[in-house]
């Protein structure tokens, strides 16, 4: 643990002044302080905002339709966006969100809790802008020929709206 | 119904696909009937964006008749004539009320990809890979237009097809990087690229009140283009030294404006662009900077550049410290057409854009293929393949 610390230290002399750098410094630090919590293990908000105030987002406290399908394996929390420019909504997962590679699985199988947050937060947010979810089947196409790439590109499309930065 | 499709790096077909159907109450449906080539397929084409599946449908700069509407569609009705913008976008978003078009959130039903290229996903584009939200495009007899209301765009009595088609994209295309880049009366305005996208922003800048604009290009047909029809004065990099031009021109001082419409795959007399070409085969970077890179340097103290070229991930020797050094403002965008398509087409009535010139070949969509060659390898003067899915 020193080591990292000390090489941090002297990356930061490197490049004194870079915002790199101190974000490394930060989060070797963090690492110094709680051994094995790593940053992303910690069950985070995942929110979107909407382009209507509050009381049209969620009229009434009302949550949108995908939202309160989950029930409550979510908190959720609805909040103006600074400066009247919408209303953020934010969903957080109850159960502690699996983590790290052991989580791979069972995202590509969609089985991921967090999939089904981000789906229901992107889902609540067209709805209440515009109504309507974007419809993409069936459309037309020619012959899907079967190749390494179209394969994984197929698995990433058919969790579009589940996976991401959300 | 017959449809021009991606089947592979460089390779492309028509074949027969099943027509699209309404599926949303704010679609419609195009006849199309003129539909063109763009440089932005040609990075799809040689799979320099990696999102492109076998069976799409290329397309996206397209117009046609309306044939059939959704019951949530208030502005059009069957029969109508209608160009359509090449970005699918809401109209209700943060970013689409601040005419941020192309930036829309709802229109890119597949965000996860750009997500993860580039923090958050911007908006969809008809034929445009499943990373721009898998729309099948307009290389078709017939195409769906989600959201249509705010996307198609009734064409005025006095344009003719062939001249109301390049408002889709390539005008909107020009006229946003004039106007976000804040082109000012008395400009003196240099333009990378002399293509369709690069001609027509030469001509947004010009209408602007730009005093003096430039097109770079090396091809001669093209430059022709440019200085008789659109009005500009021209360079060719290939006979002579554009960084030294342009200071000729411009009392030393360098052009107040630089607009980048070339693209990734931009080419060069110089060493350097076997380096690049090099590193992107390698797949060491993924973008050719190369008139990005010149356009920085040119630019004056204090300027803007403009990135109207398409870039997908990372580029090599970006000059960061001419950027921060000089003062620049550098901006680009995906084209917010929904802003431009009203105003080009008024420019389009009263004559004051001129655009069919570019449609140098017009042909019927089974020759997909071969107008695809033609305008990769810019054989025969071409500038624009335009197809007519209806023969
Ligand atoms: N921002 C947008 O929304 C948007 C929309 C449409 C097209 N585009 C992009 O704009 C670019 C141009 O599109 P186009 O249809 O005109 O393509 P095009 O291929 O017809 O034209 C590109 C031109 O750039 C020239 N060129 C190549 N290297 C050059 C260099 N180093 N200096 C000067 N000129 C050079 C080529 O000779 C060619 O004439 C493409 O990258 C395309 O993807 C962007
Ligand atoms: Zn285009
Ligand atoms: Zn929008």
């Amino acid at each position: 643990m020193k080591t990292t610390t000390k090489a941090a230290a002297a990356a930061a002399t490197a490049a004194a002044g870079t915002g790199l750098a101190v974000n490394w410094i930060r989060r070797s630090r963090a690492r110094a302080a709680a051994p094995g919590a790593s940053a992303e293990s910690r069950n985070r908000w995942r929110a979107v905002t909407v382009n209507k105030p509050a009381a049209e987002a969620a009229p009434d406290g009302k949550l949108p339709e995908p939202l309160a399908a989950l029930g409550d394996r979510v908190e959720v929390r609805i909040t103006p966006a600074p400066d009247g420019r919408g209303t953020e909504i934010a969903a957080r997962l109850r159960a502690p969100e699996p983590a790290g590679p052991a989580a791979m699985p069972g995202r590509l199988a969609g089985r991921d809790p967090r999939q089904e947050v981000r789906s229901a937060l992107r889902e609540s947010k067209t709805l209440i802008e515009v109504g309507e979810v974007l419809r993409m089947d069936p459309q037309p196409a020619g012959e899907r020929t079967s190749t390494p790439g179209g394969k994984l590109l197929d698995a990433v499309t058919k969790r579009a709206r589940a996976e991401g930065m959300l | 119904m017959k449809a021009l499709c991606w089947t592979g790096i460089n390779k492309l077909a028509v074949e027969t696909v099943p027509d699209p159907q309404i599926l949303n109450a704010e679609d419609i449906i195009v006849k199309v009937r003129l539909s063109t080539t763009c440089g932005s397929d040609l990075h799809l084409l040689g799979g320099y964006i990696p999102a492109m599946r076998a069976g799409d449908i290329l397309g996206h700069e397209f117009m046609g008749e309306v044939a059939e509407v959704g019951p949530a569609v208030r502005n059009h009705k069957a029969g109508d004539r209608v160009v359509v913008c090449s970005f699918v976008s809401c109209g209700r978003c943060w970013y689409c009320e601040q005419k941020l078009f192309s930036l829309c959130d709802n229109g890119n039903p597949n965000p996860a990809i750009t997500e993860a290229m580039w923090g958050y996903a911007p908006g969809g584009c008809f034929g445009y890979s499943h990373a721009m939200g898998g729309y099948a495009g307009s290389h078709a007899e017939y195409i769906r237009v989600p959201y249509a209301d705010q996307g198609a765009f009734a064409i005025p009595d006095e344009v003719e097809d062939m001249t109301a088609l390049f408002a889709s994209d390539a005008a909107a295309t020009g006229w946003t990087g004039v106007d976000q880049i804040g082109v000012q009366a008395g400009d003196v305005v240099a333009v990378w690229g002399a293509g369709a996208v690069g001609q027509m922003a030469a001509r947004a800048a010009i209408l602007k009140g730009a005093e003096r604009v430039m097109v770079i290009d090396r091809l001669p047909e093209r430059l022709a283009q440019a200085a008789d029809i659109i009005g500009a004065d021209t360079i060719n990099y290939a006979s002579d030294s554009v960084a030294a031009e342009l200071r000729e021109r411009t009392g030393g001082r360098g052009p107040d404006i630089c607009i980048e419409a070339v693209g990734m795959e931009a080419d060069s007399t110089g060493p350097h662009y076997l380096y690049d070409q090099l590193k992107q085969q390698l797949r060491l970077e993924t973008d050719r900077a190369i008139a990005v890179r010149e356009a920085v340097h040119a630019c004056r103290k204090g300027g803007g550049v403009f990135v109207l070229g398409v870039f997908g991930g990372l580029v090599d020797k970006f000059p960061l410290g001419a950027v921060m050094n000089k003062g620049l403002t550098l901006r680009g965008a995906q084209m917010h057409g929904h802003r431009y398509i009203p105003e080009i087409l008024d420019g389009m009535a009263r004559g004051e854009v001129t655009t069919s010139h570019l449609a140098t070949h017009v042909l019927p969509l089974d020759q997909g293929p071969q107008g695809y060659r033609m305008f990769k390898n810019k054989e025969d003067g071409c500038v624009r393949a335009v197809f007519r899915p209806a023969g």
